[in-house]
């Protein structure tokens, strides 16, 4: 059984983080959802919707920094602790950032709405399930300590980027042939540029999972010119 | 020059060391009477670097440190196994002088203890006088030297005459840090320095170990933890006589590799 602090205070505070990064991280996923969603089936009001959750995963970032700083000036942690608040710091970061990408989607939906849909949507649900995925997975990696399961999400990046090309390819290849069809098709590719996205912030969180339970930093390994 | 650290830890590989090991501890072991307080410790103090003994109380660290200049010996019952060296050479050989030891390895207290009746400038050289190191040199430049690398130059060089006892707390640590340096040691061992002081005389204090540590090996016993991660280059963990964990400072604050120093740490003891 992993041991408490002896400051009980304490302890509830880095709770208290946890907790908040959890709620955030479940606002964000079910903003994946919906976007998707949303795009996919022409909804105008499921977008709208969305896209104003965003001021919750907004403030949720501005309360979890706040928290971090705190337990930062008050406590002063160290190890473990000292991981897990900078990791905190960065997975709000991460966090807002598919927040704001979702809303970038709802917002290309909501312009797509009506318009004729020969586009590739099999390709960007594709996407949409593999990030949810990713970032369910990296958030229960979070909540269950479990390296194996955050070195996985890393290793579905790949997935993703293989579906975006294929997306961009198959909806280049209809603009080609629809010249009047080019505004709508790069509505498409950019959403499933968001989606990519995605995928690549998926992953910074699971390293940063990584690095907090491990204390080992796997981000860009041979990429930093050591 | 690097170097590898040559002993071996209780719990893991020593860390390579960035410069050559100054004292070597190998296999310590302490009593006090039938009570034994080190249970055989092994670890390097490298020279020319900070490194900082931490633990909870009756851990044995200020007893690990007192062992290195043979103050623990001073204590009725005390007795000692291992082997500590100092360059190479035995401390505890039949050669050696613990006074000429003590002369090489100055310690400075957790709280401030000038003499009371001297004055700052025969503080400075009280230890010169004891050891017979006076003669031969000036005082006036050996005064001056010693308190310019105790940061206190400026604040006393018109009260030299003036008792010791009467500088601020942080000034009076200073004092006994220049009466350490006075007789020109080659290591410098600190048992809570700061643990009297208030933050800004204990901000000067740290200041000052990370410019003695270019002419001394410094070794610290220290509570305050950020204390030992913000001034130190190694950190030795012990618990119960025992040395858990030794670390690069910076490997063991963030990625320690021992659970128990990281309960300790975190504050999950007890």
């Amino acid at each position: 059984m992993k041991r408490a602090h002896t400051d009980r205070e304490y302890e509830g505070q880095l709770e208290e983080l946890r907790e908040r990064l959890l709620r955030m991280a479940g606002v964000v996923e079910q903003m994946i959802v919906d976007a998707v969603r949303a795009a996919l089936h022409q909804d105008r009001e499921l977008a709208q919707a969305t896209l104003e959750r965003d001021t919750t995963v907004n403030r949720l970032e501005v309360e979890s920094d706040e928290l971090c700083l705190i337990i930062l000036a008050k406590r002063q942690p160290l190890a473990s602790d000292l991981r897990f608040v900078t990791l905190s710091l960065k997975m709000v970061t991460d966090l807002e950032r598919i927040g704001d990408l979702a809303v970038n989607i709802c917002e290309r939906a909501i312009d797509l709405a009506g318009h004729p849909q020969p586009w590739p949507w099999d390709g960007v649900e594709a996407m949409g399930r593999v990030v949810r995925a990713m970032i369910r997975d990296a958030i229960q990696a979070f909540v269950d300590r479990d390296v194996d399961k955050a070195q996985s999400v890393c290793e579905r990046d790949a997935e993703v980027d293989k579906l975006y090309w294929q997306v961009f390819r198959t909806a280049l290849d209809l603009m080609r042939k629809q010249p009047n069809s080019v505004h709508d098709g790069i509505h498409v590719q950019s959403i499933a540029k968001f989606l990519e996205r995605m995928g690549d912030h998926s992953t910074n969180l699971a390293e940063q999972v990584v690095f907090m339970i491990k204390g080992k930093d796997i981000r860009h390994t041979g990429r930093t010119g050591d | 020059m690097t170097s590898v650290g040559s002993t071996a830890l209780t719990s893991s590989l020593p860390p390579p060391l960035a410069t050559e090991a100054k004292l070597s501890i190998e296999g310590v072991r302490a009593w006090f009477g039938s009570l034994e307080v080190l249970h055989g410790i092994d670890m390097p103090i490298a020279d020319r670097s900070v490194t900082a003994i931490i633990g909870p109380s009756g851990c044995g660290k200020s007893t690990l440190i007192r062992s290195v200049n043979r103050m623990h010996e001073l204590t009725d019952g005390a007795r000692l196994e291992g082997k500590i060296t100092l360059d190479g050479i035995d401390v505890y050989g039949r050669d050696v002088d613990p006074v000429l030891l003590r002369r090489r390895v100055g310690m400075v207290f957790q709280k401030p203890n000038p003499f009371p009746s001297m004055s700052v400038r025969d503080n400075v050289l009280s230890g010169l006088r004891l050891t017979g190191g006076l003669s031969a040199v000036r005082p006036d430049e050996i005064v001056e030297k010693a308190l310019r690398d105790a940061a206190l130059w400026d604040e006393v060089k018109d009260r030299l005459d003036k008792p010791g006892i009467g500088l601020s707390g942080g000034q009076q640590q200073r004092l006994c840090i220049a009466r350490s340096l006075a007789v020109s040691p080659e290591v410098l061992l600190m048992d809570e320095p700061c643990s009297a002081l208030d933050p800004i005389a204990t901000s000067r204090i740290e200041d000052l170990i990370h410019s003695l540590k270019e002419t001394y090996t410094i070794a610290i016993v220290t509570h305050n933890m950020q204390q030992a991660a913000r001034v130190s280059d190694y950190t030795a963990f012990l618990l119960g006589g025992e040395l858990v964990e030794f670390s690069e400072t910076n490997r063991l604050f963030t990625s320690p590799r021992d659970s128990r120093t990281e309960d300790y740490i975190t504050g999950k003891f007890g």
